[in-house]
């Protein structure tokens, strides 16, 4: 995947204790951690963004053991239910966490991970095309990842590295969980040049961060539409930081005056804004609005990647050829993964989509060809950049309190739980508990690992319905921004 | 209310805590103390004592005593 062995002497990894770690060494490192472990099988990451995480990642793919990626802070029963799912040989974990997996055996550890192997006894065949597996959400711990291959990640990476112009002299910092994949390509694109990648687990709002930004002179980072809005908040624009030269933007649409206010600086302070567009399901980038028209553009995400195409699809799925005229958004081009898999038996699959994707979002362009997502098919939601089906969240509360009448809607950063006042009453009693609002809302803040702040819960006569007992979600929407 | 009053329910509101869990809270302590309830949290903050916060303080403010030093320079006394 990566010629580790070219860069030899760069820094690949700085973590914010002053640790480093050169291409050269990792290259070393990963051969003794993926010499345990013998075979092609699958093994769980539980993500961080430090170098140990790092080290398993690269070390798995380069020696063809194919990494699940889940986020280390993964709520422990979801967490339970995926490994019973999946059933991996090891697990590469944060040695702080390896009490809690007692039953199983330690055969290496470095940089504050431990590899364990498992006791489970069978093992899924695996397809010689896949390279790793994502969630789609991050959070609800659905057991449904999406299957990139080789081919995937190695086409994104460098398309990627060609349209931001990366070089070995680029030093991005991590803002964005390496199991998301928006972060997961900032390290792929960034190990394809030999660059630098900056590990923390401090955020925007430490000090610890800035501190880190500063002193190992951070050249780039993500951020999923909440992030600009705490960098707002921060009055970022006032921040004096020398060494940065651009700033990319995915994971949502980016609210047009906030994407206007950081174009204006970037063009002010001689750095780069670039809005972009992506799904796990094409591996991480199809869209991307170049720096130059970032200003011109503003609401846009731009055009295909190198190597992609764009299309829109009507009702009919005819081709839409006129401009401003709203349909699904199509993309083709190799970074279209394998497919999704929701039970092991799944991962001997091959390609189920032939480099062809429907997006779910509905999008226009204009008469010179870029793009502006207008709206989505699907019932989804991003929260802080996180994909949530809100059909799952249903899931969620139905299975935690019992077949219970209630609906989520909403949008982008808010996530509005309907209870029907019926309902209320019922959990009332049988909670003893009066704050039935705040119960179903700690409860999903629990179970997605989002900020309670995203949801409210509103009491309502009854769920609309219709005669065949669909939920009627149009009419919900009136209750939005009470 | 006092300026201890306000306070206190700033973070109240912002965290879904009680009151008795405020001593010594420190950032990331609790699930609901991450960057998105600190911006709650800040922004909780500005509105009831009618302040705006430089960038420094918003991410030096680390904890429930940190908060109440900082606020000293926007001439806020928690007593």
């Amino acid at each position: 995947m990566w010629d580790l062995r070219s860069f030899e002497d760069n820094i690949v990894i700085m973590d914010e204790f002053n640790n480093h770690i050169t291409y050269g060494e990792l290259d070393s490192l990963g051969s003794e951690l993926s010499s345990r472990i013998k075979k092609r099988c699958l093994t769980f990451i539980l993500c961080t963004n430090t170098t140990g995480s790092l080290l398993g990642y690269i070390s798995f793919i380069s020696h063809g053991i194919v990494p699940v990626l889940v986020n280390a802070h993964l709520e422990t029963g979801l967490l339970e239910n995926l490994l019973k799912t999946y059933m991996p040989a090891f697990v590469w974990l944060p040695s702080g966490q390896k009490e809690y997996f007692s039953s199983m055996t330690e055969l290496y550890h470095a940089y504050g991970y431990s590899l364990l192997q498992t006791d489970y006894d069978i093992e899924y065949p695996l397809h010689e095309d896949l390279c790793l597996l994502l969630t789609t959400s991050g959070s609800t711990g659905s057991p449904k990842f999406v299957r990139q291959s080789y081919e995937n990640v190695l086409s994104n990476a460098k398309s990627i590295a060609k349209y931001l112009e990366l070089s070995s002299d680029e030093r991005a910092i991590t803002t964005l969980p390496m199991n998301y994949t928006y972060g997961l390509s900032i390290v792929n694109s960034h190990l394809l040049v030999g660059a630098t990648l900056l590990v923390t687990e401090k955020g925007l709002m430490q000090k610890e961060f800035w501190s880190f930004f500063r002193n190992s002179q951070a050249t780039s980072f993500g951020g999923v539409p909440y992030t600009y809005e705490m960098l707002d908040k921060l009055k970022f624009y006032r921040m004096a930081l020398p060494s940065l030269r651009y700033m990319t933007q995915a994971g949502g649409k980016l609210d047009p005056e906030l994407h206007r206010r950081f174009a204006e600086y970037a063009a002010a302070n001689e750095k780069k804004f670039i809005v972009m567009y992506g799904q796990c399901e094409a591996t991480a980038r199809m869209g991307y609005l170049p720096a130059e028209k970032t200003l011109e553009k503003c609401g846009s995400m731009g055009i295909a990647i190198p190597g992609g195409r764009f299309r829109l699809i009507d009702g009919d799925g005819k081709e839409i050829s006129e401009a401003y005229v709203t349909g699904e958004l199509v993309y083709e081009g190799p970074n279209v993964t394998m497919g999704y898999a929701e039970k092991p038996e799944d991962l001997a699959l091959g390609d189920v989509r032939n480099g062809y994707l429907e997006t779910g979002d509905m999008a226009k362009r204009d008469e010179e060809g870029y793009y502006y997502i207008v709206g989505r098919k699907k019932r989804f939601l991003k929260v802080y950049g996180n994909r949530v089906n809100l059909d799952e969240l249903d899931g969620l509360l139905k299975a935690g309190f019992g077949n219970i009448e209630c609906s989520c809607g909403g949008i982008d950063d808010h996530v509005y739980i309907f209870v029907a006042e019926g309902t209320k009453n019922d959990l009332q009693k049988k909670y003893r508990d009066d704050n039935v609002e705040v119960l179903l809302k700690k409860y999903v803040a629990e179970k997605t690992g989002l900020n309670a702040a995203a949801f409210q819960t509103v009491v309502i006569k009854e769920i609309p319905k219709n005669d065949a007992g669909k939920v009627q979600y149009r009419e919900l929407e009136k209750y939005y921004g009470l | 209310m006092t300026n201890r009053e306000k306070y206190n329910n700033a973070f109240i509101e912002s965290f879904d805590v009680q009151e008795n869990q405020l001593e010594n809270l420190k950032y990331q302590d609790i699930p609901s103390w991450d960057s998105v309830g600190h911006m709650g949290l800040v922004s909780e903050l500005e509105d009831a004592f009618d302040i705006q916060f430089e960038t420094d303080d918003i991410v030096e403010f680390n904890s429930y005593e940190k908060g109440i030093e900082l606020l000293k320079k926007y001439d806020v006394i928690i007593d």
